[in-house]
């Protein structure tokens, strides 16, 4: 699937202030951090995730533990999923029960991914919360799911698709918006 | 894609890459076991047929538990080797199976080479949960994810299988598999149980009827169940005599390179080709066998959904 | 009068052809004379006849008709796998004319009466000369023994327990001594069952890869073996059947030299493929004795070459699909043969520079027949006209559908082989004409 990009929509630093925006929201819905933890949906809301923790300890002082979600075996798609199913793995380093969780995503389009993310989580216990946390909306939503906290609302069409690019994984820092060419 | 199949027969199909990618999946399931929900709703409303024309309960077990947890509907399946030879050929039980539009079999038989008789005539995926002495794929899985777990790459590393190799699928699964990994293997048992023809299945498996020899610089010693119905007295004198020359006793570990352990398939027959000292001892593994024997056997039942949708439409014919 | 294929006129010529008998093709063409099915005449060149309808052989081979001396019509008892009648179709299409049916029917050939019933079906369905032998033992129980005299004198040319060995050697000695004195050889089916017992192929490599049960060759070695020195002792004529190893080869070539009274045949598939075609679980190539190593095929080969195995014979052995779908360990062993024999020795030892297609004709016609002193497999003049007409070259794809036996179990569907029977007379009348690849 080729990809033709059309312009850059966020750059290093707009994705550095609307994460720090977002701590702040965080704290400020939240009433400080408290039960509060993190987990990012692989595989970028993981480092997303991390900095929006580190956003939070800025903030608060507090450090707020961060975990990683693996949503591939809660897939609604495996039919179609097809060849290579890219499996990593989860990592909770703490109780879920009783936990207020930020869920991380970096873009949130259907919200299938976050359906699954939702049935990993209440397998591994029983949260007092799940809030979601997405660096982009881009609506189009599938689900009747809604962000908590919201990087940028970027308005798109089915046709488009957006990259988000996180420095730990691609090198660069950016997110653009691009058209699926056939 | 990491297989490349529409089922999994035996390791001797399978490439390094294959298999490898497997176990990689494998573990990521192995995580799942240690929340407290221990399954995964990913094959929710596929069928797993799990047809047993052998008696055996810990692989019918590891297969169910696996296909439970990856939450496929479950249906099991048994027959008696004597009901069954009169009437019903195995085309006519596929066929049934077929008509019943399954996802997937799994199928222990006893007749070696039945599995790829299903596979052909079926369109589902099927897994051999062990065919004849011919190969016991998921076990040699199991085995080598656990040794890879210690061992870690498993080039030049050199396993030992002690047994009756000439009747054991197990050991011909190790064989391959082990062989496409690098690792050397060697064959250990009286020349009734391991014929020297077995070491033509690779340059780097040989046989050694001197047990002390055939362990002297192993990384792995993987001990074989003795089946003490067949062959005792042809194949061998006695279970006294089998275990005073190729029992795995307590000095024969101690003679071993300080690292090495202890595998074995289960059920164990103690005090015969395992002495109960070491079978309860420090330098087994048996207990992850079995927790990876999950493992493997829910990231085949997986690999194989996923690639192949045709399969996944229908099932039959 | 004009040559018709419809209705075969009492007296003819065919011309035109290349004769071939006593091992030799004739290097000129040749014709052969049939009058009231019997040769009148034979030799090169093309005679005029006033007033006899003549077959242009078109260049083709003309032979003996084939003689095999082993084949499974199943009847009575096995009638869904093949009858006398199904069988005899077959075999003309292979280009026989002359079989000798193994007793393991159900019941057992085992009384004169079985034996009579037996030549019976086969005049009746006219198109191959039956020659039945009886079991050595009542119901091929392996105890005791079968009236052979009044067998033989019914019509019995031998006597065996074929699809099991005779174990006890005190009774094949006797059978051997018994058979010896009324002029009949006892065929043995040579197979230690206490060494190849469970064994369902060919014990090396391949068995031990797959994870099947073996069938050494000592089995078979030490049973040629074994009755080679009853029959040395006995003074009777032991013939053995299906020989696959190079071991008995050996045996058997030495115990010639020596002056014991022994004759041997081989299977096709044993001198053409060997224990690998296993490797994929077919019974399609499960028989008894197994296929066995690519040395053992190549002393098999050489052994027919050599005289020491004296002919081919076909193992004809039909199952149904159904009992071919069990899987490998559980089918049971045998192949079909009549109908590739011929292209199976074109092409794997005609080709291969083993034998000369004269070699082969008569490994196939005269040599057979002389084991077991049959009236056929010749064609002499004042003779009856058993022949056939052949195309060493014309390639053809073996298909089960083209197959007139009434089980297609064959080990070599698929294959393209060399070598066609195109016209198959039995005492001058037509029992098969060629029709692949004829547009009609």
């Amino acid at each position: 699937m080729s990809f033709n990009e059309k312009a850059v929509i966020m750059n290093a630093g707009e994705m550095a202030r609307a994460v720090k925006r977002m701590a702040h929201e965080v704290v400020e819905a939240n009433k400080g951090v408290d039960n509060l933890v993190l987990l990012g949906v692989q595989r970028r809301g993981v480092p997303l995730a991390k900095r929006l923790g580190e956003a939070i300890r800025q903030v608060e002082g507090r450090e707020v533990p961060s975990g990683a979600l693996d949503i591939t075996f809660y897939r609604d798609d495996l039919s179609r999923l097809g060849p290579a199913p890219q499996v990593s793995s989860t990592e909770m380093p703490f109780d879920v029960n009783e936990k207020i969780i930020i869920l991380v995503d970096d873009v949130l389009y259907t919200g299938r991914t976050v359906r699954a993310a939702l049935d990993v989580i209440m397998d591994w216990g029983r949260p007092q919360a799940i809030r979601l946390a997405v660096l982009v909306d881009r609506g189009h939503r599938e689900l009747p799911i809604r962000p908590d906290f919201v990087g940028k609302n970027v308005p798109t069409s089915q046709r488009e698709i957006i990259k988000v690019r996180i420095k730990e994984i691609d090198g660069t820092e950016e997110v653009v918006v691009g058209e699926v060419l056939e | 894609m990491i297989l490349q199949r529409k089922d999994v027969l035996g390791l001797e199909d399978l490439s390094a890459e294959e298999i490898l990618g497997t176990l990689d999946i494998a573990g990521r399931f192995r995580a799942v076991f240690d929340r407290p929900v221990r399954s995964v709703p990913i094959m929710r409303g596929r069928t797993v047929v799990n047809f047993f024309h052998e008696p055996s309960t810990r692989t019918r077990i590891s297969f169910e538990l696996a296909e439970k947890r990856l939450s496929a509907d479950i249906v099991n399946f048994s027959t008696v080797d004597s009901s069954f030879k009169k009437g019903e050929t195995l085309r006519d039980t596929a066929e049934n199976l077929a008509a019943m539009k399954i996802d997937m079999l799994v199928i222990r038989h006893s007749s070696s080479g039945a599995a790829r008789y299903l596979a052909e005539v079926l369109k589902c995926s099927v897994i051999n949960a062990g065919d004849g002495a011919h190969e016991h794929p998921t076990q040699g899985l199991l085995d080598i994810m656990t040794m890879r777990q210690r061992l870690g790459d498993l080039r030049g590393r050199k396993v030992t299988i002690i047994g009756d190799i000439a009747h054991s699928r197990v050991a011909r699964s190790n064989i391959w598999g082990l062989t496409k990994l690098g690792a050397e293997v060697t064959l250990c048992g009286p020349p009734t149980m391991v014929p020297g023809a077995l070491a033509k299945l690779g340059e780097h498996v040989k046989v050694e009827h001197d047990l002390k020899r055939a362990v002297a610089d192993a990384d792995v010693l993987n001990v074989l169940r003795i089946q003490l119905e067949r062959g005792a007295g042809k194949a061998f004198p006695g279970n006294r005599e089998y275990h005073r020359m190729y029992g795995i006793t307590g000095d024969v570990v101690r003679g071993l390179k300080p690292e090495a352990f202890i595998m074995h398939p289960g059920p164990m027959n103690r005090d015969v080709e395992i002495a109960s000292e070491v079978a309860d001892g420090p330098r087994q593994v048996i207990l992850d066998q079995v927790a990876n024997g999950v493992a493997v056997r829910m990231a085949l039942i997986y690999l194989l959904s996923g690639g192949d949708p045709g399969a996944l439409a229908g099932g039959a014919q | 009068m004009e040559w018709s294929w419809e209705r075969i006129p009492a007296e003819y010529l065919v011309t035109d052809v290349f004769v071939c008998r006593q091992g030799k093709v004739g290097k000129r063409k040749g014709f052969l004379h049939v009058k009231r099915g019997r040769v009148e005449g034979l030799g090169v060149g093309a005679p005029t006849l006033e007033g006899v309808p003549v077959l242009d052989g078109g260049g083709l081979v003309l032979a003996p008709g084939f003689v095999d001396l082993h084949v499974h019509f199943r009847e009575p008892g096995g009638e869904e796998k093949e009858t006398v009648a199904s069988g005899s179709r077959a075999a003309a299409a292979g280009g026989f004319t002359s079989v000798v049916t193994m007793p393991n029917t159900d019941p057992a050939i085992d009384n004169a009466g079985m034996v009579r019933y037996l030549i019976q079906r086969g005049n009746e369905a006219g198109l191959v000369r039956v020659f039945p032998t009886g079991a050595v033992s009542p119901g091929r129980r392996g105890e005791g023994m079968c009236e052979f005299g009044a067998m033989v004198e019914a019509g019995a040319v031998g006597f065996t327990d074929d699809g099991s060995p005779v174990r006890d050697g005190s009774l094949m000695s006797g059978a051997l001594k018994y058979a010896g004195h009324l002029g009949v050889p006892v065929i043995t089916h040579a197979e230690d069952t206490t060494i190849t017992g469970g064994g369902c192929m060919h014990a090396g490599y391949w068995s031990a890869r797959l994870g099947l049960a073996g069938m050494p060759r000592a089995g078979e070695d030490a049973a040629v073996f074994r009755d080679i020195e009853l029959a040395r002792a006995a003074g009777g004529h032991l013939h053995v059947a299906h020989v696959s190893t190079k071991g008995a080869v050996e045996i058997i070539r030495r115990a010639k030299a020596e002056g014991v009274r022994v004759t041997a045949e081989a299977t096709p598939h044993h001198f053409s493929l060997d224990h690998a075609r296993c490797r994929d679980f077919s019974p399609l190539f499960k028989m008894s004795p197994p296929l066995r190593e690519p040395d053992d095929v190549n002393a098999v080969a050489e052994g027919l070459a050599d005289g020491t195995i004296d002919c081919i014979a076909t193992d004809h052995a039909p199952h149904t699909a159904t009992e071919k779908e069990y899987q490998f360990d559980q089918a049971p062993f045998g192949v079909v043969g009549l109908e590739t024999a011929f292209a199976v020795g074109v092409t794997y030892l005609v080709r291969t520079g083993v034998l000369d297609l004269g070699g082969l004709v008569a490994c196939l016609a005269e040599r057979p027949a002389r084991v077991l002193n049959l009236p056929a497999g010749g064609l002499d003049e004042g003779g009856e006209a058993d022949f056939v007409l052949l195309d060493p070259e014309q390639e053809w794809t073996v298909q089960a559908a083209d197959l007139r036996s009434r089980s297609r179990n064959s080990a070599y569907l698929g294959e393209t082989l060399r070598g066609r029977v195109k016209a198959t007379f039995l005492r001058g009348r037509l029992t098969w004409r060629d029709r692949l690849g004829v547009q009609e």
